[in-house]
């Protein structure tokens, strides 16, 4: 990640660069498939589409507010701690989450149990401190959380689709080949659930193919070794 | 006056300063929470006994009126308190029981754990709600399990979990895996209990004290056969001496 320069004039607020901090994680810079963060949520929590989606909107919020204090205070962190401030900021942020979620929207919170606290090992969070929030001013930083969250949410609900449907059989908790457990629909014909998705190897290698097809794709992304 | 951001002193004191601040923050904010918190936690407690003898959907109740509702099933003098070998303890509010803090906790002994049944009147007849905990794969299960007014059936439950595995041991909250254990019996007519088995062969639809596990799940469904039978066990005695005097 290149470091800006600091313009002396005012750029507008969705200038092309500030478009393309949004923009680029979502694509050609995914967190989790070219950056390979995150990877440990990603096969934790695609199990089902509700949590996919769920985390992703807690990584968004604990996302935009961790990387909007840390841009605050770059010119203050001393080097030598700056890795234990961006920890105690992200984990001040999930912990202020989780109490909040658990007195006004219990069930919600309910739903995600242990997943909130999961968020502070999140390495997208302190992957995108150190290298942009860091580095940059608050609107670019609050910019590029924007982008990498959403990059990293939208990979989530790639894969819990995958999963849920051919693990399941079922999306975001509605049937789509019948009832299972009755055995009707597509299941009286002889199709069974594949329960090696609901598995967490099974999300390695749906992320791995996600890679392989983006890289085909995009022959600019493969490195030169 | 320039800082030297390097310096010992000014890394000890940004230190320092950056504690001090998110430290009360967050404990002014537990302190602020902790009443709405603790509230939620008692309504979730009896949406739990109530949704193991009703519909909680149907019925329409919910989080906002579940207080009203409860109360008119359920009363603090109808509500009993036992002990490790099934006396009765007096001086305990059944309400007032964690039993999944009991559980959890190592330093009380499990002879001292206390085991609240929550006794219902509905149309006339009793039901008796037993609340269960145990130990799933990651982490506590609990449930309340709903015995009909003949001491021995078991004519509703629900379950609930902290972390299993959705898709496999989060199974267990579902009404599917609650169907098969409608109708069994904690009992056989001479009152003996009944220790019930979770197979994995399919072989439990009949009413035999076994019950098919979930695929998958079967640490999880292991730990729901293991909660059942610890817990449930220790109301027998008091059902059987409720069973002779009704005799």
């Amino acid at each position: 990640m290149s470091e800006e320069k600091i313009k002396s004039e005012r750029e507008p607020l969705f200038s092309k660069k500030n478009k393309k901090l949004v923009t680029d994680p979502l694509t050609d810079n995914n967190p989790v498939t070219i950056q390979v963060l995150g990877i440990c949520s990603a096969l934790a929590i695609t199990v089902q589409v509700e949590q996919g989606v769920v985390m992703g909107v807690a990584v968004l919020f604990v996302m935009i507010l961790g990387n909007l204090f840390i841009s605050l205070m770059r010119n203050l962190i001393p080097s030598r701690i700056r890795i234990i401030v961006q920890l105690v900021v992200v984990a001040a942020l999930v912990i202020i989450v989780n109490e909040v979620l658990k007195a006004f929207l219990p069930d919600v919170s309910e739903k995600l149990s242990v997943f909130v606290g999961l968020i502070i090992t999140n390495c997208i969070i302190m992957g995108r401190f150190e290298a942009f929030a860091m580095a940059n001013k608050p609107w670019p930083s609050i910019l590029d959380a924007i982008g990498n969250a959403l990059g990293y949410a939208g990979l989530l609900i790639i894969v819990s689709v995958f999963r849920e449907l051919f693990g399941s059989g079922t999306l975001y908790g509605y049937p789509i080949f019948g009832d299972y457990i009755k055995g009707d629909g597509l299941y009286s014909l002889g199709y069974v659930n594949n329960n090696l998705m609901i598995l967490p190897p099974m999300a390695l290698i749906i992320v791995g193919v996600i890679i392989w097809v983006q890289r085909s794709r995009n022959k600019d992304l493969i490195e030169n070794n | 006056m320039k800082i030297n951001k390097e310096s010992s002193v000014y890394t000890f004191s940004f230190a320092i300063v950056l504690v001090v601040i998110v430290g009360s923050i967050l404990a002014m904010l537990a302190m602020g929470l902790k009443p709405r918190q603790d509230r939620n936690g008692e309504i979730k407690k009896q949406l739990d006994i109530l949704s193991a003898m009703l519909n909680l959907d149907s019925l329409g109740i919910d989080r906002s009126n579940v207080e009203v509702e409860f109360a008119k099933y359920f009363s603090k003098e109808g509500s009993l308190v036992f002990n490790n070998s099934s006396e009765k303890v007096d001086d305990v509010n059944a309400f007032r029981v964690d039993i999944k803090k009991e559980f959890k906790d190592k330093t009380l002994d499990e002879k001292d754990r206390n085991y609240p049944l929550f006794v219902a009147e509905m149309n006339g007849k009793k039901k008796y709600i037993i609340p269960v905990v145990g130990k799933g794969l990651w982490g506590p299960i609990w449930g309340n399990i709903c015995i009909g007014s003949d001491l021995s059936t078991i004519e509703g439950a629900s379950f609930g979990h902290k972390g299993e595995t959705p898709g496999l041991g989060a199974e267990i909250k579902q009404q599917f895996f609650i169907d098969r254990w409608i109708g069994e019996k904690i009992t056989n007519e001479n009152g003996d209990f009944l220790k019930f088995e979770v197979v994995k062969d399919g072989s439990g639809s009949n009413i035999e004290s076994k019950v098919d596990g979930i695929t998958g799940g079967t640490i999880t469904s292991k730990g729901v056969e293991e909660m059942i039978n610890r817990c449930v066990e220790v109301y027998i005695p008091y059902f059987n001496k409720l069973n002779n005097t009704l005799k």
